[in-house]
């Protein structure tokens, strides 16, 4: 695979009259963190859906891992990780259990299961309670897990979608300690969140505002080039820049027009 | 009066300690925030105090009425929010809000300038169904719900989580007319930066309060001395910190990692400059070391982090 993990030029999804993503062109590269970032409704969502193959855009090009999101959207499944905030893991089966459905789901061989599943369950910590359903386990733990599981095939593009939400602080901060080390390996991450310090984290973030994305680039150079000193102001004053600090009607017309 | 008074309220689940020995109390037009992750037994809170569950042990008055004893005149003067968004999907937004104006015996028009800072927002989307509302104006949909027979004090239970980081500080700074207005609210959040909204914040965990107080005195207590720490690659420069020999602790915040001394009587400045010494001879001759003002996320880590 090249270095660009992932490369997207004028994608677009319409549904019906409206347009849910307008244009968007961008590129990760391999090994990247990348943080999605936007309101509510401004077509992350809808976008991540696209990328992943389980959407097929209006127009539009994206490269998934070299692979068509068109044609190729099968292939693209087969190497990509996605994980969700909510739903990753089947609660009712053990840590050790859920590693052997995803391996399997995934053709890993048996030999690779057992040494995956060591390995995993020695990282974070969790041979202790390796048997016991997942349903028993705190939040955090099961979100590291599940991120350790859409890594079980060594994907090389992971997904993450609000993986930290609810989260303790410790927690959360061990969980971005995971991304490093994931992408240090080479993973590339493309992750959405709706901590504005978690943004900071990332290599390069966009931030999508109404479908389109009206800022792209790393943390640092992108708080320089606004004069501003949080990609939290920052955010602010993309996602409502008509009123600049009052609550209003503005911004919130633009928002309501988007459904989830 | 207080607002509230809970006096060593627990709760069990099975094997779950949901709330173990809570007690606080709430003064009138406080504005009054739990602040904790999930499980940290917020929504179990919430309920006892509107009277939807009964605790095992312990005992709370809200308005000066008992939770359990009281719960038909306290569920008519308690606005209560519920953390899932428990409105009907398929009616308007006029319509739920007719609703929930019924029950209470009362109409929209006759609460109009109560819901109104809120209304506003949302009369021109006043025929949409609920379900089609994007998070912000749900949560500001719901919230109008919780107003609308003019309850005495608020009790929201994590009314901006999944909220993006703008919708959450509308959200906010309507909390912040209501209290203005005189209007006690009690809000729950799993995001740390919102506790500097509130006039004094439970920060809480597993079931129990870390500490009541101001957000300024739950900082202000923060004991170690803690640094800022910038470099270049800040994987490896997190991971040299925490080989530093008097390192206690060392996490990732935004831009910066917060790192805190096991030294807790010198003086910071000495410590940055000890730090800044030790990183330069690590390979980090580009790093920027400063002393720092805790967060409340730094005391709610520093809390928790002999339990992690």
């Amino acid at each position: 695979m090249s270095d660009i993990a992932i490369a997207v030029k004028d994608l677009t999804r319409k549904f019906g009259d409206f347009i849910a993503v307008d244009h968007i062109t961008f590129g990760v590269h391999a090994g990247e963190v990348f943080g999605f970032l936007g309101a509510n409704g401004a077509g992350k969502t809808t976008a991540m859906r696209m990328l992943i193959g389980l959407l097929t855009p209006t127009s539009g090009t994206a490269r998934v891992a070299g692979h068509d999101v068109y044609a190729e959207s099968e292939a693209i499944k087969r190497s990509i990780g996605y994980m969700s905030q909510r739903f990753s893991l089947y609660e009712d089966l053990t840590p050790r259990e859920n590693i052997r459905l995803y391996g399997g789901i995934y053709g890993l061989t048996r030999a690779q299961i057992r040494e995956r599943t060591d390995r995993m369950l020695t990282r974070l910590d969790l041979a202790q309670v390796a048997d016991q359903p997942v349903s028993r386990l705190p939040l955090g733990w099961r979100q590291k897990l599940a991120f350790s599981v859409a890594l079980v095939h060594e994907p090389h593009i992971v997904f993450l979608d609000e993986p930290t939400s609810g989260v303790d602080p410790i927690t959360r901060r061990q969980f971005w300690e995971l991304i490093y080390e994931a992408a240090s390996r080479g993973t590339t991450v493309l992750v959405t969140t709706h901590y504005m310090d978690e943004a900071e984290y990332c290599d390069r973030i966009s931030i999508m505002v109404a479908g389109r994305i009206a800022a792209l680039g790393p943390p640092s150079e992108l708080k320089r080039e606004y004069r501003v000193d949080s990609i939290d102001e920052l955010f602010v004053r993309l996602a409502r820049p008509i009123e600049a600090g009052r609550t209003g009607e503005a911004g919130s017309a633009g928002e309501a027009g988007r459904g989830q | 009066m207080s607002a509230i008074g809970a006096e060593s309220l627990s709760k069990r689940f099975g094997p779950t300690r949901a709330l173990d020995k809570v007690s606080f109390t709430v003064e009138e037009g406080e504005l009054f925030g739990f602040i904790g992750p999930d499980g940290a037994g917020k929504t179990t809170l919430f309920r006892i105090l509107v009277s939807l569950l009964i605790p095992d042990d312990g005992r709370a008055s809200v308005l000066g009425l008992d939770v359990v004893r009281d719960y038909r005149a306290l569920r008519q003067r308690v606005g209560y929010m519920p953390g899932r968004f428990s409105l009907y999907p398929d009616l308007s937004v006029h319509e739920n809000l007719t609703f929930f104006a019924s029950v209470f015996g009362t109409t929209i028009e006759r609460e109009y300038e109560q819901i109104k800072p809120i209304y506003i927002q949302l009369e021109p989307f006043k025929d949409r169904r609920a379900a089609a509302l994007s998070g912000g104006m749900k949560q500001k949909l719901a919230l109008c719900c919780a107003l609308v027979h003019r309850p005495d004090i608020l009790l929201l239970d994590e009314p901006t989580t999944g909220v993006d980081a703008v919708s959450r500080r509308e959200f906010w700074d309507l909390l912040g007319r209501l209290k203005q207005g005189g209007l006690t609210a009690v809000v729950s959040t799993p995001y740390m930066d919102e506790a500097t909204r509130c006039d004094r914040i439970a920060l809480m965990h597993r079931g129990h309060l870390l500490g009541v107080d101001t957000p300024e005195a739950i900082t202000r207590a923060f004991e170690r001395p803690l640094l800022g720490v910038r470099a270049n690659d800040r994987y490896r420069v997190l991971l040299a910190l925490r080989k530093y020999e008097h390192a206690h602790s060392a996490y990732p915040f935004g831009d910066v990692i917060h790192s805190t001394d096991a030294r807790v009587d010198a003086p910071v400045e000495a410590i940055a400059s000890d730090v800044k010494t030790f990183l330069s001879s690590s390979g980090f001759v580009d790093a920027w070391v400063e002393p720092l003002t805790p967060t409340v996320e730094d005391s709610f880590i520093a809390h928790t982090e002999d339990a992690a």
